[in-house]
C-alpha cells in the first residue's frame, strides 16, 4: 500500500509539470468504443493497454476517454486518436499490440498508421 | 461475457449514459450461503414502470445506433444459468439498481477477471464520476473510492494514462490480497 501511493505521489508531481508545460486546451486525447459488442470484442483489453503503455511512458499529457455505441460493430474494437489542431483519426478492429503501437507511432510521434484507419474526420 | 468484470462493464457503460454522478458497485462473496450477490447502483435518469419492463428483453433499446440492446439481457442469462437471478429496480429521476445474484460454487460462474480494468476504463471520462467499489469475501473488504484518489490528486484529471494505469494495478493489488495471495 505505501509503495502504491508513492507511485501515485509521482505519478501527481510529473502531472502537475506536464501541467506547466502544457497550453490550456492542447492535450492529445484518446477515445475507445465501449458499447456492449465493443467490450465483448476485447475493448476493455485496448483500454487496459493503452493505459499501460501511457503509464510506462508517464505520458499525462494525453486524455483518455471512452465512448458508448457508435454504431460500427463490425469494425470494432475502435480507437480514435485526435491530436490537437489534427483532424480526428479512427482506428478498427483494434487489440492490445495493435494499440500500444498506436500510441508509440501516432500519439508520441505524429505518423498515422495508415493500414489500420478505417475513418477521418474533417480537417 | 467470459468475465463478471466484462459484464460489470458493461452495467456501468450503461449507467454513465444514464447521465450517473454517483455509482455504487458491491459485491459480495458469501461462502456459507453459496451466494454471489453483485449490485450497481447509479443516481442516474432511471426508468419509467414501461421502460423498466422493457429493459431485459435483448430486442429493447433507446439507444438509435443499433437495434437490439443486449447488456442487461446477456448479464441476466449468465446470471440464470449459474442458478440464480437478476433484478432491476428503477425509479425516473431516482436512479437505478442492477443486482445479479448468482450460485458460488456454480461450475459455470465466470470468473471475475480483471475488475482494475473495469473501473480504470469506467473512470476514463472528461466529466467527473464518483464511484465506489466495495467488495467483501467473507469476513474480509477490499474498497477503492475514486472520491478518495481526486482528492488526493487535486486539481489533476483522473483520465490521463498514468493515474488510470495505476488504478488498475491498485485494484488488482488489493484483490490480490482480499484472495490471500502473497503480495508485497
Ligand atoms: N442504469 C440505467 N439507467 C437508466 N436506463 C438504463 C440503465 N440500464 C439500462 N437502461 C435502459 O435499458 C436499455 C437496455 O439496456 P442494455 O440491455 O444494456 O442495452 P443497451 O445499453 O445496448 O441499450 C437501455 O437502452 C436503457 O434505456
Ligand atoms: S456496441 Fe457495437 S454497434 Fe453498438
Ligand atoms: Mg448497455
Amino acid at each position: 500500500m505505501i509503495k502504491s501511493l508513492d507511485e501515485l505521489q509521482k505519478i501527481k508531481e510529473a502531472e502537475l509539470e506536464a501541467i506547466r508545460l502544457r497550453e490550456a486546451g492542447q492535450k492529445a486525447r484518446i477515445v475507445v468504443g465501449m458499447g456492449t459488442c465493443g467490450i465483448a470484442a476485447g475493448a476493455r483489453e485496448v483500454m487496459a493497454a493503452i493505459l499501460d503503455e501511457l503509464g510506462k511512458r508517464r505520458l499525462t499529457s494525453v486524455a483518455v476517454t471512452q465512448t458508448g455505441c457508435i454504431g460500427l460493430c463490425a469494425q470494432e474494437p475502435l480507437v480514435d486518436v485526435i491530436l490537437p489542431g489534427k483532424p480526428r483519426v479512427t482506428y478498427g478492429k483494434v487489440d492490445a499490440g495493435k494499440a500500444r503501437q498506436i500510441v508509440a507511432q501516432h500519439v508520441v510521434n505524429g505518423i498515422v498508421i495508415t493500414e489500420w484507419v478505417v475513418n477521418r474526420g474533417e480537417v | 461475457m467470459e468475465e463478471l468484470a466484462l459484464h460489470l462493464l458493461d452495467l456501468l457503460e450503461n449507467a454513465l449514459a444514464a447521465g450517473a454522478r454517483h455509482i455504487l458497485i458491491t459485491i459480495e462473496e458469501d461462502g456459507e450461503r453459496d451466494r454471489l450477490i453483485v449490485t450497481v447502483q447509479d443516481d442516474g435518469r432511471g426508468m419509467e414502470a414501461a421502460a423498466l419492463e422493457k429493459a431485459l428483453d435483448p430486442f429493447y433499446t433507446t439507444r438509435t445506433t443499433r437495434k437490439a440492446g443486449l447488456g442487461l439481457s446477456l448479464f441476466q442469462a449468465t446470471a440464470v444459468q449459474c442458478g440464480g437471478t437478476l433484478t432491476l429496480e428503477s425509479q425516473p429521476g431516482q436512479g437505478t439498481r442492477v443486482v445479479a445474484a448468482m450460485r458460488l460454487s456454480h461450475p459455470d460462474l465466470p470468473p471475475l477477471g480483471d475488475m482494475g480494468a473495469t473501473i480504470a476504463t469506467a473512470l476514463s471520462r472528461e466529466e467527473p464520476v464518483e464511484l465506489i467499489y466495495r467488495h467483501r469475501r467473507g469476513r474480509q473488504e477490499f474498497q477503492f473510492s475514486s472520491t478518495w484518489l481526486q482528492l488526493h490528486l487535486g486539481e489533476i484529471p483522473l483520465n490521463c494514462g498514468p493515474v488510470l494505469d495505476w488504478v488498475q494495478r491498485y485494484i488488482n493489488k488489493g484483490l490480490a490480497e482480499l484472495y490471500g495471495g502473497d503480495q508485497s
